[in-house]
């Protein structure tokens, strides 16, 4: 597939141009996906071939925008043309974008393994695997993603569970009838409240002092059941390893409108620096197109950071060959490691170590030590975290 | 110490000499002959069967119409009937036929035949004999004025003498021909050494003759019968003389003195293909004996010289009038008749020649159709239309169809093994001697210049088929495409009609906007 730079003239008010923070209402999608029908049949009566223009998603059409503080998709664009080998997906794109539109205007939605049976009315044009469903899911996505508009609004939502939330927050919601709920974050208990698929239309009501992103169930369960929340006036988001979309898109909408900080606690390892960080703070190259919705630049990293594995003493398990290939990838290639020098030293100190620490290796001072010990002495600096 | 051994003298040791036999050297030695175990022993015995019917209808000009018969008895015990309608035996000629190693027609001369050496027929009676105890049993007639006659007759395996225990005349609808009958010992086998593949072998090589077929315990009207492709009997084929660059020393020295030429110029003139006066001129000078020389009078170190100067000298290669191909389009009849194949095409390369001998080869290829198409390809191996089943691995064609580089013709091709695809090969070399490795003539000797004919043929057949796999794929590929288009097209109008609600009409217009869109570019 040809990629080629956009023309000059572009059909649409460039990206940069828009509000980050708002997404695109549902006359706004439809009318998307009526500008590219009619685009596309147009073409068609006049006897030519159409095409769409799809933006690459990969890292190597990514750069890290410091100024807003996100990895930014690039211009680079792959042109699918009409013919014999794409029409298949041609058929594909449409009918999903049909579907899309259906979905929009019944105010409904289909997961993205519903939308998956759906096509399996389609005859020859169903998927076979849920793989290709989701990936014209993406493209679709990436193709209107310049217009504020993502899968969310396109109404396939992912499967994906949410993250749990504790501590002095109230989420104003409403259900399909229309009622209003006022859900209490203190009041669950031993258990917590559970991120939603879609969370544009959620309202927050909060005095904490910042937000607490927590990798591991393990950990958030202990800070939970002690009400950590409570006696530091925070809210605890627990992300179950990269955090979903719906869970960064809720801690950003939080941050950003109710002011909170927003720290991360995750493993000290490659995995968990360059990949849950990473995506959580600026987000991933493969959804580059959507990065903008779905981070929160405004996170920083308040541990386990290798320096803490020398200052407390932690027990280590040693890096093995996946880590080391992960870290060094990226040192080299991700654009934004490669931004700030704190992160690259870091890495190149765990990576001389040779060694990770996972959170729960704080329990070696005794279960309580990270309540009583770690997190109040970490949170005294909150300007010492790494960026 | 042992009791000293008792020395034989002289004398002793010459009661014991006596010349041996050459049937009781063949009955200790059937291996030899293809005997080696019943299942072979039962396809050598048709093999031989037919291939002296097909030989003698061919002498006769007639359209052979052959017929096989074989009857289980008992447990492994067969009795194995061939009838022809050739010309038939003279009456005084037959003990000797069928009841005589090496007695023949064919040995004494350079000319294309099934049999060679005259061992078969008898072979395979004098096997019968010794399994069964049966004699061989042979009915003839030479035309329809003269009666039919039946003999038994069984071989003096001492004397490799005939020894005839029954002879009379008898009733017999056939106006001529022979039918010969042997019971012997044997197995029945399928695959590929079986008697129903030779059966079916033997009819694609032999387009010309009807093959009619009586399996074991099969009832008469259900026989097989291989109806004829060609109604011409392939050319005639003469008899030459050896070729100068086939001759070895010894028999240079053997021809120089039972020559009836006078001096040396006359013998190589006279007793050679392709020399003319000039060229025997050509080879005394270059062997530096005279011309005139007696030819009896030659000794040894100048027949050396006469052998060596005859590779040097230019001579022309021996006649080729004298090797009868099946030819291209009788080839590609009769696996089109044999097969259901896409594609089926043959070649027949020009006679060249090997140690002398001109020799000939051809190849037939059918790909496709019902042929399997995982499996090794099929190889059918001919020498002088008789089918080789036996030493695959051994033949010098089987050498030449590995050699070659298949993948190149896209086709699967493991090392050293046979090329895997929906193939089958024909492979025959016509000759007036074909070099076997052995006397039982399973394999073709590994002759440089035959392998290279083969090569050469089959590579011409490589590209042909290479060709046609091409074009089948791209049409394959086409109709797939074709089938997307039409697939497709109805769910992107559709698609589109459901975002932008427009009516059936416009839709269908729409969808067919997008197949003349297509098509245009399908073609590019």
């Amino acid at each position: 597939m040809a990629v080629r730079k956009p023309r000059k003239a572009s059909r649409k008010k460039p990206a940069a141009k828009r509000d980050a923070r708002v997404q695109a209402s549902d006359a706004q999608t439809i009318g998307r996906i009526d500008d590219t029908a009619r685009r596309l049949h147009e073409t068609i009566r006049k006897g030519r071939r159409p095409d769409l223009a799809l933006p690459v998603r990969a890292l190597s059409n990514v750069s890290y925008d410091a100024r807003r503080g996100w990895l930014e998709i690039g211009r680079q664009r792959k042109v699918r043309t009409l013919s014999v080998n794409t029409v298949k997906n041609f058929a594909q794109t449409l009918r999903m974008m049909s579907l899309s539109k259906e979905l929009i205007r019944n105010n409904d939605f289909a997961t993205k393994r519903e939308a998956y049976y759906i096509s399996k009315n389609w005859e020859t044009c169903k998927f076979d695997e849920q793989i290709e469903s989701d990936t014209v899911m993406d493209d679709i996505e990436a193709l209107f993603s310049v217009d504020g508009v993502a899968r969310e609004q396109l109404r396939f939502y992912p499967e994906e569970h949410g993250g749990s939330v504790s501590g002095p927050l109230v989420v104003i919601d409403r259900d399909a009838t229309g009622r209003v709920a006022r859900i209490d974050c203190t009041a669950f208990g031993s258990g917590a409240y559970s991120v939603p698929s879609s969370v544009e239309e959620l309202g927050f009501e909060t005095d904490a002092a910042f937000v607490l992103l927590i990798e591991t169930g393990g950990m958030f369960q202990r800070l939970q059941s002690h009400r950590f929340w409570e006696r530091a006036n925070c809210i605890l988001v627990e992300m179950g390893g990269v955090p979903t979309r719906a869970v960064r898109r809720f801690v950003r909408r939080l941050a950003e409108e109710r002011r909170l900080p927003v720290y991360a606690f995750v493993d000290c390892d490659p995995y968990g620096i360059a990949n849950i960080y990473r995506t959580l703070k600026v987000g991933s190259g493969s959804a580059a197109h959507v990065n903008r919705f779905f981070c929160v630049p405004s996170a920083c990293f308040l541990g386990v950071t290798p320096q803490d594995i020398v200052d407390y003493q932690l027990p280590t398990h040693p890096l093995k060959e996946v880590d080391v290939k992960r870290a060094k990838d990226a040192l080299r290639n991700d654009p934004f490691f490669q931004r700030h020098k704190a992160w690259r030293d870091a890495i190149e100190q765990l990576v001389g170590m040779g060694v990770r620490a996972e959170q729960q290796a704080l329990a070696k001072w005794g279960l309580n030590y990270v309540i009583d010990e770690y997190l109040p002495r970490k949170l005294e600096h909150p300007e010492r975290f790494l960026p | 110490m042992g009791k000293a051994r008792r020395a034989a003298t002289a004398a002793d040791l010459a009661k014991q000499q006596r010349e041996i036999s050459v049937s009781e050297f063949f009955a200790k030695n059937r291996h030899l002959l293809g005997f080696d175990n019943p299942s072979k022993a039962l396809l050598t015995t048709v093999k031989e069967g037919v291939d002296n019917a097909l030989d003698a209808c061919e002498e006769a000009a007639i359209l052979p119409d052959v017929r096989v018969e074989i009857q289980e008895l008992a447990e492994a015990r067969f009795r194995v009937a061939i009838q022809d309608n050739g010309p038939g035996i003279v009456r005084a000629q037959v003990p000797r036929i069928f009841g005589r190693l090496l007695y023949g027609s064919k040995f004494h001369r350079l000319r294309q035949s099934r049999g060679q050496q005259g061992i078969g027929i008898s072979a395979a009676g004098m096997y019968g004999l010794l399994t069964t105890g049966k004699p061989i049993a042979v009915t003839t007639r030479t035309g329809k004025r003269s009666p039919a006659h039946h003999f038994e007759i069984v071989i003096d395996t001492q004397r490799n003498e005939p020894k005839v225990q029954r002879d009379e005349t008898v009733k017999w609808d056939a106006p001529h021909g022979t039918r010969v009958e042997i019971e012997l010992e044997g197995n029945w086998r399928g695959g590929q050494h079986s008697v129903d593949n030779y059966v079916r072998q033997i009819a694609l090589a032999n387009p010309h003759a009807q093959i009619t077929y009586l399996g074991p315990g099969k009832r008469p009207e259900d026989a097989v019968v291989h109806a004829r492709v060609a109604s011409q009997l392939p050319p005639d084929t003469a008899e030459i003389k050896p070729h100068p660059h086939g001759v070895e020393l010894g028999v240079l020295m053997q021809m120089l003195r039972d020559t009836p030429a006078r001096n040396l110029r006359g013998c190589l003139a006279g007793d050679f293909s392709r020399v003319s006066p000039r060229v025997a001129d050509q080879i005394c000078e270059a062997a530096r004996v005279a011309t005139t020389r007696r030819p009896r009078e030659i000794g040894r170190d100048e027949a050396e010289r006469i052998h060596a100067a005859i590779q040097k000298v230019r001579i022309m290669a021996p006649p080729t009038d004298c090797i009868a191909p099946i030819g291209e389009d009788l080839i590609a009849r009769a696996l089109r008749a044999d097969v259901k194949a896409d594609f089926v095409v043959a070649r027949t390369r020009r006679p060249t020649v090997y140690r002398g001998n001109p020799f000939l080869v051809e190849v037939g290829l059918a790909y496709g159709g019902e042929l399997p198409a995982e499996e090794p390809v099929t190889l059918y191996r001919f020498a002088n239309r008789v089918p080789l089943q036996y030493q695959q691995g051994a033949c010098a064609m089987t050498r030449a169809v590995v050699s070659t580089d298949w993948r190149a013709y896209g086709l699967q091709h493991p090392k050293g093994a046979l090329p895997i695809g929906p193939l089958l090969l024909l492979v025959h070399i016509a000759s007036v001697w074909v070099p076997f490795t052995s006397e039982s003539k399973e394999a073709v000797a590994h002759y440089p210049e035959i392998i290279r004919e083969l090569r050469l043929a089959l590579q011409e057949l490589g590209r042909k088929v290479s060709g046609h796999i091409r074009r089948r794929r791209r049409e394959a590929d086409e109709a797939k495409k074709r089938g997307y288009i039409e697939q497709y097209i109805p769910h992107l109008a559709l698609a589109l009609q459901e975002i932008l609600g427009f009516d059936d009409r416009e839709r269908e217009r729409t969808a067919r906007s997008l197949e003349t869109v297509l098509e245009r570019t399908r073609r590019i």
